[in-house]
Order: structure tokens, then sequence, then C-alpha cells
């Protein structure tokens, strides 16, 4: 079979050759050079200029017809609605500009191909002229960038003190949601202290105490094995050990001295802090505004939240911040989008790994009146320390 | 003096080492660049296809993928989640790097620079020959990293650390990072050793007669690459040093309190942010790279098949510097989402956007070019109209993007997969081809047939934006880029998921016709070399230096004395001359004016 195929490939090679053969040859007897560009074949692609134009302009108004969003549901949240308004203003803008531009481009050359007898107009300049679409743009961009920066200014300010507070923190490749408790105020956070019972590293002077003793059982057990005299390692395999003790009791060393330093009085804001398992769901209140504390775990991830038009990435090393107030709850969506499977998500939006796609959480917006019994049962359920 | 340097170089013995291999002639390491950049373009294009096949048939089993791919990568037709990512990077780096940078400044650069200057050779011959064989050496590690175990660097062609730093945190950011990481290190070598060579023999040996202002406005757009080039590629080369020292040297530029496949670090006090920094402080000047020798190309096509003084020559060349300048301060709109000050990010909302307008007014001085023009369609010059199409439609979604409000929403999504595709990718390879179809008979004294070319041009610009349109609305619909698969959309919008896979669907063909339609290009390239007609010495009745040259070419560019030059070399159609073109090497009139 694939014989064959190579077969025709060859064959097809050569039939091209011998037909761009005998078009040489006619060419010659014709006198016709290369360079000489006739008359037939200008009019021909002038037309084609204009033809592409129209199936160019046609096939723009259809895509915006039949997919317009691409299936993006109309904005969930306060924020998602002005941006909604501006992008649609700036896309009227810009089709207004994509329409003009490409006709005049595409209008000239199918006007003004070569035909015999009509020169070209000498016209190397006019200085009036390009101040017009100098300052015309100008003018146009002064209106986008003001428009721009009132709505950038009012999303990236800070939150209202009394928006609510919810930490989510990615990791190869899922999400890990922490409310903030009763009193709204997240516990403070250290990635030393990161471990099966708290995956979030959040900071009390018993995880610190929890996590020392067990570093101080690692560091033990690899000075143990190092020491051992019964084994014989490679010299590969050594010094990974000895790099391994060498970091361990790095860590072991920084966590003493945050011991020492920890203020418990801050302990009461982690205590009543919730902490879902990875990978549930979010839960979020209709009218409520939110403040996420983004952090991550490894890599960069994007927390990506197409529905609510909001987005920021989560930096390992940093806290990174985001506001948005959801405005329809996803029971108001489904009804709206005529599907009873639709779920809100919360996406990853930096490749950070082959499961990159796969890292979505479902979020689910809720009525204030539903919120108001859920959550106080949740919050002293499932408070960090009960 | 010049006319004995000449004699000089005439009288070596030319054997086959020196002359094919290692040739210090520009027109040689012109063709160099060309041919080895064709071989990459054809490989990522490849690499494209590939990827392409997974996202409009995702889970489906296709032998093509198992030929190219074999069982490791490809296991039952279906490509690997690991190699998916590995080629939409390597795909990437090639095709900014290596075809768009190396391709496109390399190729005509070093043909046009001095040939249009009326220079005997560029500054330093040896230079360039380095510049060559460092590109060959960084192009044939790139490649390598693609045949090892553990596949190619994965973390996207901008390999933001950790994700790239961490071997840990996925197949490809070991040895295949190592070598990316290399290969783009000697790149940036032979980029820089090229710009420097570009910027000296253009203000050195330009002919007599040739003023900054004489000089077309190609080697006005090489310069200004050029500069741009060194000032910006030694960023990116500290960026990469850095990143290979915490790699292999435990530092911790880029890392701070990492978790990673249940291992904890110790490094504390580094920031991915800086590596972003360092890295679009040459990204985006990289932009323009890749993209100013397309519009230098274009300028000159355009005016020349017009038959048409381009217009506006200044603001032309006042729109490249301002371009040229902008391009320094725009950096971080890539970074409007990345935990950058917000007030920050406005100030690069306002430079960012400050680039519409040399960029309308080039647009514009175009339209006004072609406005009541005699129009010759050479396929060069359908190419160089596909580039002003282009860079309109790809320009203007730049206006969204540069908002920072605006892209919140779409940043990191296909709409800026589109957007950059257009503006950049499309523009700069149809830049690319029209100067092949335009210069071709430079290299190989030869013609192109044009026929094909017609053929190749009209299912290029179909295709591509066959490919590029409706990538916009995948991306205004919030589909991230780099997913492996968008059939996770039907777990919680089923409606959305099947429109984002229909349009991916249409994509994907667009593509493999976009693909094929290249075939036609590659065929007449190749059949032109040895079989093509014979040219004469200014097929396109140009003005400009590099058409008085012999048509064979020879060592030192012109047999006996240099050209002198008396006057821009956009005079056509003057009214009062004989003719429909006046080349530069012709005195003014008595009472003419330069223009």
């Amino acid at each position: 079979m694939k014989f064959i195929v190579l077969i025709v490939i060859v064959l097809g090679i050569i039939a091209i050759a011998q037909m761009m053969r005998v078009y040489e040859l006619t060419s010659k007897l014709r006198n016709r050079r290369e360079e000489d560009i006739q008359l037939r074949d200008n009019k021909l692609n002038a037309t084609l200029m204009l033809i592409f134009m129209i199936v160019l302009f046609g096939s723009y108004i259809f895509m915006l017809f039949r997919y317009g969003r691409g299936g993006l549901p109309e904005p969930a949240s306060a924020e998602g609605v002005n941006y909604d308004w501006l992008m649609d203003l700036n896309m009227i803008i810009i089709s207004a500009v994509f329409f003009l531009t490409n006709f005049l481009l595409f209008f000239f050359c199918f006007k003004y191909y070569k035909k015999p007898g009509v020169d070209a107009y000498f016209y190397p300049h006019n200085n009036k002229l390009e101040l017009v679409w100098t300052v015309i743009p100008s003018m146009v961009l002064a209106v986008i960038i003001i428009l721009g920066l009132k709505d950038w200014n009012s999303r990236t300010a800070a939150a209202a003190p009394e928006s609510v507070r919810v930490e989510i923190y990615g990791k190869q490749f899922d999400w890990t949601v922490r409310y903030a408790g009763l009193d709204n105020q997240l516990g403070e956070f250290d990635y030393k202290l990161v471990n099966g019972t708290n995956p979030l590293g959040i900071v009390t002077a018993e995880t610190i105490k929890t996590r020392i003793y067990e570093m101080d059982s690692i560091v033990s057990m690899l000075e143990a094995n190092l020491n051992d005299p019964k084994q014989v390692y490679s010299k590969e395999t050594l010094d990974k050990m000895e790099d391994e003790l060498a970091t361990k009791e790095r860590i072991y060393q920084r966590l003493i001295q945050m011991q020492q330093t920890h203020d418990v009085r801050k302990d009461v804001h982690a205590n009543d802090d919730v902490v879902e398992p990875s990978n549930t769901e979010l839960v979020l209140c209709k009218g409520k505004e939110y403040e996420f504390n983004l952090r991550s775990q490894d890599v960069i991830h994007s927390a990506y939240f197409p529905h609510f038009r909001a987005q920021m990435n989560t930096v390992p090393g940093m806290v990174t911040r985001l506001k948005f107030t959801p405005t329809l709850t996803t029971k108001e969506m489904r009804e709206k989008l005529n599907n009873p499977d639709f779920n809100y998500v919360l996406m990853c939006n930096k490749v950070c790994g082959a499961s990159h796609s796969n890292m979505m959480l479902k979020i689910k917006v809720v009525e204030p009146a539903f919120y108001n019994t859920w959550w106080p049962m949740k919050a002293s359920e499932g408070a960090f320390k009960k | 003096m010049e006319a004995v340097a000449h004699e000089a170089h005439g009288h070596h013995e030319e054997n086959f080492v020196s002359k094919y291999i290692f040739s210090q002639d520009h027109k040689m390491i012109s063709k160099q660049f060309l041919l080895t950049a064709i071989f990459m373009g054809v490989v990522a294009m490849l690499l494209s296809i590939l990827f392409r096949i997974q996202l409009g048939w995702p889970g489906e089993s296709s032998s093509f993928l198992h030929t190219f791919l074999g069982d490791r990568w490809a296991p039952n037709g279906i490509l690997d989640r690991n190699m998916y990512l590995g080629i939409v990077t390597i795909h990437g780096t090639i095709m900014v790097f290596f075809l768009l940078t190396g391709g496109l400044s390399g190729t005509f650069s070093n043909m046009l620079i001095p040939l249009q200057l009326g220079a005997r050779d560029m500054a330093s011959g040896f230079l360039n020959m380095l510049s060559y064989w460092f590109f060959f050496i960084s192009s044939v590690i790139m490649l390598s990293s693609l045949f090892i175990e553990t596949g190619p660097a994965s973390g996207g062609w901008t390999i933001y650390p950790p994700l790239s730093a961490l071997p840990q945190a996925m197949p490809g950011s070991g040895l295949g990072m190592t070598l990316w990481l290399t290969s783009i290190a000697i790149f940036i070598a032979s980029s820089l050793l090229g710009s420097l060579n570009y910027i000296v023999t253009i203000l050195n040996l330009r002919t007599k007669g040739m003023t900054m202002t004489r000089m077309p406005l190609t080697i006005w757009a090489f310069f200004i690459t050029a500069v741009l080039g060194v000032l910006s590629f030694p960023v990116l080369f500290s960026a990469v040093l850095l990143l290979l020292m915490d790699r292999l040297a435990g530092t911790s530029f880029y890392l701070s309190d990492i978790i990673i496949g249940g291992e904890i670090l110790d490094n504390t006090g580094g920031s991915p942010l800086l590596f972003q920094h360092l890295f679009w402080f040459l990204g985006h000047p990289e932009v323009y790279i890749v993209f100013l020798p397309a519009l230098g190309l274009s300028s000159e096509i355009i005016s020349t098949n017009s038959r048409k003084p381009i217009f506006g020559y200044r603001a032309m060349i006042g729109s490249l510097l301002a371009i040229g300048f902008l391009s320094f301060i725009v950096w971080a709109h890539h970074m409007f989402v990345t935990g950058m000050s917000p007030f920050l990010g406005s100030v690069f909302v306002f430079t960012t956007l400050l680039i519409a307008i040399p960029s309308a007014v080039k647009v514009f001085n175009y339209l006004t070019t072609l406005w009541r023009g005699s129009i010759v369609y050479t396929p060069a010059m359908l190419f160089a109209i596909g580039l002003v199409s282009s860079f309109i439609t790809g320009g203007i979604t730049g206006i969204i993007l540069a908002d920072a409000t605006l892209d919140i929403a779409v940043h990191d999504t296909y709409f800026v997969v589109a957007h950059f595709h257009v503006v950049m990718g499309l523009s700069a390879v149809f830049g690319m081809f029209a100067g092949v179809y335009h210069w071709f008979s430079k290299w190989y004294g030869r013609m192109m047939n044009t026929r094909l070319g017609y053929v190749h041009f009209w299912l290029t610009i179909v295709s591509a934006y066959g490919v590029f349109f409706p990538m916009h609305f995948v991306g205004i619909a919030g589909a991230p880029r780099r997913y492996y698969d968008y059939s996770v959309y039907d777990a919680f919008d089923s409606a959305q998921g099947g429109m984002i896979f229909e349009l991916n669907h249409v994509i994907s063909m667009f593509a493999i016709l976009g693909g094929l339609a290249q075939l036609v290009f590659l065929f007449n390239f190749f059949y032109s070399i040895f079989r093509g007609p014979k040219a004469v010495q200014n097929p396109w009745r140009s003005n400009t230096l590099d058409w008085t040259t012999p048509i064979e070419p020879i060592h030192g560019n012109w047999p006996g004395e240099l050209p002198t030059v008396y006057r821009w070399p956009y005079d056509y159609s003057k009214p009062g001359a004989a003719e429909d073109f006046i080349p530069q090497t012709v005195p003014l009139a008595p009472g003419e004016e330069e223009h």
C-alpha cells in the first residue's frame, strides 16, 4: 500500500514536471517571458482580489452570526457585564477598521491593475493627508485607552473590606479551596508546613510542631540510612542522599526558627478556616463580592473563570489577587441556557504539564437564602481546628 | 582602491568547501540561510499539522501520526499528551526563531544589504560565515531534541519557569529543555554576529551618493531590525543563562517556595516574574525583528509593482523608527494577569496602544501607494498585498489584547494565538514568500514559474484565513491555548463544547490544505533552481542597485567600479521620464527635482 502511494507521488511529480516543460516550450514559442505578466493574468488576479474580499467579509459576518461569542454564555458577574460591554464596543470599532481598510486594499487592487495606455499617478507624498491619518487613529485610541483604563482601575482596585475572602491553591493538576471562616480572615501559610493533613501549609503553633516532629524523623531516617554499615551505595545514590539530607536539614532549621518567632495570637484566623478536599467544588454566593487569594504549589497556573470574565495567574512564591461579584446563580444560568447539565468552572490557563487541560474545578453559585444556611454549617463542621 | 581589492578577491582559488560550505560571500551565505530556513519551515509546518490532527479529531486514531511519531509518541495513532505539548513548543520555537528571525533576516539582510547599498560584500565576511554556522549548529541541536527519550522541551515556546526549570515538573523539562536552552544560546550568538555585521555594513559601506535618505525601505527595515536584535537578544541570553543556572547549579533566580512531585525544594527568594520580564524584553522587540524585514520587503515590492513611488517615504522611515523605539517599552503587555502591579499594567496599556499609530500610518501609506497605481500581479506582489491584509486583520485584534482590562478574559486563549499568527506569522511568512519570488533570480539566475506562484498564493491566503479567522471565535469563547483536548468542555457545557469542536474541525482541515499548498511552492522553488527559464538583468524593471549587477553573480558583485547613486529608489512613473522607472544610477536631469 505504502509502495503504491509512493509510486503515485513520484508519477505525480513527473507529470507536473512534464506539464511545466510543455508550458515553458509554449512560452518560448510565443516569445513570452516569465516576468511579463499578461493582461489576462493581471485581470484575473485583480478579479480574484475582489472575490476574495467578498468571501472574506461574507464569512466574517456569517461567523459572527453563527458563533458570536463562540458559545460562551452571557457574563455571570458584575465585572463581566462591564467587560462584555467594553469588548463589544471595541469589537465594533475594530470591525469598522477591518471592513474599511480591507475594502480599500482589495478594491484598489481590483481597480488599478495594469491596463495598456493607463499610467500610474506619480504621488510621492502629501503631508496633510498623512497628518489626517495620524491624528484620527490617535483620537480613536485615546477613547479606547481612557475607557479601558477606567475599567482596569476599578477591577484591580483593592476589594471592599467586607468582601468574602477565599483562597484558591493550584498544583499539578487540581485546585484546592480554602474559605476564610467566620472571621473572614485567612490564616497565614508557609509552604514548608505542607503535608498530608495540612495540604495548604496553614501556620498554627500546632501545625509547626507536627511538621517539626515529622521533619525530625525524616532527617533521622535519612541519616540512619546513610550511616547504615550494611548498605553499600553507588556514588550517585550517595550524592543524591546527601543532597536530600542537606535540604531537609536546612528546612528543619527554618522550621525551628519559625517556631521561635511564631505569634500564637494569629492562630485564631487560621483555626476557623475551612479547607475543602482538592478538586471538589467552589461555592459562591450571588451578589457578594469575592476576593480570591491565589497561590501555587509547584509551577505557574492560571485561575481562569471564563463565565465571570476573570483571570489571574497563580505564581509559586507569591500571592496574587482577583475579585468579582457573581450575579447569576448556577440554576438561573441553567434555565437561561436551557441546559440542566451546565456548570460554571475554574480552568487552568497556563500550561503546567501533561494534564493541563484536565485541571478544572466546578463552581456553584447559590442564592443568598441558601448560602446563609449552608455557610454557618460548613464553617462549624469544616473548621481547620474544631 | 576598491577595484584593487576586488582584483585581489578574484584571484582566490575556490574549491568546493570554500565556495559552497565555508563561504564568506554574502550571496552564498544568504542561500545557505534560505535553504536551512525552508527546511526548518517545512519541519515546523509538519509539526503544526500533527497537533492540528489531534485538535481537529481528538482521540481518533491516525495512521499519519503513527507514521511520523511511531509507537513511542503516538501509540495506536493517538498523539501522546507530553509529545503534544512538545511539538507545540518546537513548532513555535522554530517558526519564531529559526524561520522568521534567522531565516528571514539571515536570507534577505545578507542578500540585499550589500547589493542595494552598492557594497562588495558585508563588512566582515568571516563573522557572516560564523553567523550562519552558529545558526546551523543551533538548528541541529533544536531538531535533535525531538528525538531524545524524554521528548523535546514542552513548556511552550515562552518556557516559563518553574515549569521549565524543574525536571520533575514534566518529562520535557529534562534533557529536552537543556538542549532547547543550549540551542537558543547559540542561536543568539548567531543573531548578534549577523546583526552587528548588518549595522556596520549599512553605516559604513554605502556607495557614493547613497545617503541614508536614499536607501530603499528594505535597508531601513533591516537596519532597525538589526538594532533591535543587538539591544534585545543579550537580555534573552541572560535570561537563558540564569535559567540554566537554576537548572544545573542550584541557584534560585526564578524559584521560590516550591513543592514539586511531593518533593520539597529549599529554594527561596526567586521570582518567576523576573524571567517573564527578561523574556519579554526580548520577546516583544522579537515580534518586530520578525515583522519589520517583511514590511521592508513588501514596501519595495509594492512600490515596484504598482509602478508608483512608495507614498510618504519619510513617514515610512519615521514610522519604522517609532515602531522600533516603542517596541522596547511595551513588553509587559504580555504580563497583565501574571500578578504584576496593576499600575505598571496601565502604563503598558498606554505605550502599547501608541504602536497602533505608526502602524496605521504604514497601512494607509500602502493603500495610497496602490491607489491609482498600475498594478502588475507578479506572485511577489500578490504576497505583498496578502501581507498588508494580514497586517490589518491581525493588527486590529492587538488593540483588544493591549487593553489590559479586555486582556483579562482573552489572555492565553486562542484569541491570542490567532492574533499573533495573523499579524506576525502570516505577515512575516507572506513577506518572506514575496521576497523569494521577487529576488529568486538574484540567487539562482533563473525565474520561478508565475502561474504556479498564483496557485500557491491563492491556496495559501484562503487556507491561512481559513485557519486563523475561525480561531478568533474559539478564543472569544474562552478556550485556553495549549490544551490537549477540548472535549473537556463537554463536562460542563456541551453546547459550547460542540461549537468549539466544530470550529477546531474546520481549522484543522484548512491547516492541512495550507500545508499541501506549500508543496506547490517547494516544487516550484526546486524545479526553478535547475530548470527555470534564465533571468534577465532587471526583470521587474526596478530602480534599486541590486538589479544592476550581472545576471551570473560574481565575487565582489560589480565588475569594475561600484555604481554611483544620484536619486532615491522610488522614481516610478515620474512625469517627463521616457520609461516608467529611473534607476538610482541615472543622474538627475537638469532642472529635475529629487522628489
